[in-house]
């Protein structure tokens, strides 16, 4: 996004004033990526029209469950997270770093110099825009910065959306966030779906977004609209389906020797699905891939997860072979050591952990049973 | 040049060919597999052949026969790399459904006559034989990490086959799980990754050709397919005994549900 402004009028547009706004990011040449149904799911996907967003369907999320039913109002943001994460859009699950071919004395690199893509996010949620800012102080920030991502990052715009109907398995208020998006957006959408009239708020949060809003077909948001958006956004945050206790960081730190993380081991499969639908999972691996003649070569970062054997592998053997060892590395790290490392907790209260777990172990849960296993003894 | 190309032999065991068949559908590669190797033996392929010792021995299909048993030896003795290809040769195959069971009775009611059916009482996979260097799991196996092995082979590599779950490649490939979408059991959690995400990208859940991958928790995902997918103990066991029935952890949990 680009430079933030202080304050913003909030303006109303209808159906035709967002079809315009995708519109307008397309004829920017971005590639506008928003909510799409495919699947049996609401995942993210290329967005050309409004008629590509998921009017009038919702979600049902539990732990290890989602499914979606259609609803009569027409709205188009009114589902929870998917199973896909805006990562997918600026730290691609796999990427070939440099490539490199056999020279007379050694190799010669050449580094992949596949151009930046102009990307617009449409709908990100407020539980998303702060997996952005963690994964800003990680690989962007930090001191092992990612270019692809830091460049990625820089070019995409962020069309925010309200969240007015947490799913089942949200506890973003918890984490500290909340269904309404505080910064670090462009545009914020906040969704008025009414039996007349269909409306969007829109809000700029920065140069861009203001000049894009002044560019659609907009009138002043009216006192009613204003008190109905506020009026969803607290029902919001007073329907989440989930909680953290808010201890959790401590309680993980004292639990390190716990009983329950053999009870967790009974059921974690070790599949990996948690860590590749949270939006701040960040680790990767890289492999070398050879040609058969071993004259060219190229160095691919693949997505990893801390939940594989071979990611604890070390000379002389594997570190955490067991399913209690990975959950715990997981779940400590996310909500405890993440503080100390990058200064934030790595949750950001999405859910999708839980709702994707294909056996639902859940990682609010599992802080509440550390808690109370450790408090009785 | 030609000289110094390593020999390569694809041997056949109790199989239905499909596994060689992927090194000839490697099509666009096959060229440059030619060029790096010298096929020496390679029935599927061509008639000539070229006598052992060979560096690298490809063997597809289970043991399953007397013969079988006996003939795995000598191909172990003329290989200096022997790697196994497929679920037959890598967990005794879908033929290894008759060791659930007593052979002899299926031997009596499928042929006319049984007396000329020498057979084991069990199909197993190469290893239990015969010492082996890598496995190259799947039915069939995907042609890319067949092209990935040959490839780390020839150039004194470890291969690039991650042993972890079939969930890895749906996630980094975009797709819906089907099994929290769909409330299907899917035996990807405990499969290892390989095949390209054939069946979940089509809607399908995994049937587990590739075999159980690391550390696989079959407990779990059978109590939750049970208690949480309302699957009964029969459909539980049957989706166990599929391609790599015989797999340890795969046959341990069909037995634990018979």
């Amino acid at each position: 996004m680009s430079r933030p402004v202080a304050t913003a009028d909030v303006r109303t547009i209808d159906r035709e004033g967002l079809d315009a706004l995708i519109r307008a990011l397309g004829a920017q040449g971005r590639r506008v990526i928003g909510p799409v149904l495919r699947d049996g799911a609401i995942v993210t996907g290329p967005v050309t029209s409004v008629d590509d967003l998921p009017a009038g369907v919702v979600d049902h999320q539990e732990a290890g469950g989602y499914h979606l039913e259609g609803q009569g109002n027409g709205a188009l943001f009114h589902h929870g997270v998917g199973p896909h994460t805006w990562k997918r859009y600026l730290y691609p699950p796999v990427r070939t770093l440099w490539t490199a071919r056999r020279v007379r004395r050694g190799f010669e690199t050449t580094p992949n110099a596949e151009p930046t893509p102009r990307q617009a996010f449409l709908g990100v949620r407020g539980c998303d825009l702060a997996a952005l800012s963690a994964l800003d102080r990680v690989l962007r920030d930090g001191p092992y910065a990612d270019p692809c991502y830091a460049a990625c990052r820089a070019e995409a715009l962020v069309i925010a959306v309200n969240c007015t109907r947490p799913g089942g398995t949200c506890f973003c208020v918890s984490m500290g966030g909340g269904p309404k998006v505080a910064a670090g957006y462009d545009l914020a959408l906040t969704e008025l779906p009414g039996e007349d009239r269909h409306v969007l708020l829109v809000e700029a949060g920065s140069e861009a977004g203001a000049a894009l809003l002044a560019g659609l077909p907009s009138e002043p948001a009216d006192r009613a609209a204003l008190a109905a958006a506020e009026a969803r956004l607290a029902e919001a945050v007073d329907s989440m389906g989930r909680d953290m206790i808010p201890d959790v960081a401590q309680v993980l730190r004292d639990g390190l020797t716990s009983g329950h993380w053999d009870d967790v081991a009974r059921r974690c499969l070790s599949c990996a699905n948690c860590t590749l639908v949270c939006p701040t999972c960040f680790c990767s691996t890289v492999e070398d891939v050879t040609d058969l003649t071993g004259g060219e070569a190229r160095r691919e970062r693949r997505w990893d997860s801390c939940f594989t054997l071979d990611f604890s592998y070390i000379h002389g053997g594997h570190i955490r072979r067991g399913g209690d060892s990975r959950y715990r590395q997981w779940i400590t790290h996310k909500l405890a050591h993440w503080h100390d490392q990058f200064g934030t907790s790595g949750c950001t209260g999405c859910g999708r952990c839980i709702t994707w777990c294909p056996v639902g172990i859940d990682i609010t849960e599992e802080a509440k049973a550390i808690k109370n296993r450790e408090g009785r003894t | 040049m030609a000289a110094k190309r390593p020999k390569l032999a694809v041997w056949k065991f109790s199989s239905c060919d499909g596994c060689q068949l992927s090194l000839l559908d490697c099509e666009d590669e096959l060229l440059a597999v030619a060029e790096a190797v010298e096929i020496a033996y390679f029935l599927e392929a061509t008639r000539a052949e070229v006598r052992g010792p060979y560096d690298v021995s490809l063997v597809e299909g289970s043991i399953s026969t007397p013969h079988d048993a006996e003939r795995i030896h000598k191909v172990r003795r003329k290989s200096r790399a022997l790697i196994t290809i497929g679920a037959c040769a890598t967990a005794g195959g879908i033929q290894a459904l008759r060791n659930f069971h007593d052979v002899d009775d299926f031997v009596r009611s499928v042929y006319a006559h049984p007396e000329y059916i020498s057979t084991l009482a069990k199909s197993t996979p190469i290893q239990d034989h015969v010492p082996v260097d890598f496995e190259l799991r799947g039915c069939p196996i995907d042609k890319f990490q067949l092209l990935e092995v040959l490839n780390a082979f020839l150039n004194g590599r470890k291969p690039n086959i991650p042993r972890h779950s079939q969930c890895v490649e749906c996630k980094l490939s975009g797709t819906v799980c089907v099994m929290v979408a769909k409330g299907e059991p899917c035996l990807g959690p405990l499969t290892q990754a390989g095949c390209g995400n054939l069946c979940p990208s089509c809607d399908r859940p995994c049937y587990g050709c590739f075999g159980p991958k690391e550390t696989p928790n079959t407990a779990s995902l059978a109590d939750w397919s049970v208690r949480c997918l309302g699957r009964d103990e029969r459909q539980v066991r049957h989706m166990f005994r599929a391609f790599t029935a015989y797999a340890e952890p795969f046959r341990k949990e069909s037995e634990a549900h018979e």
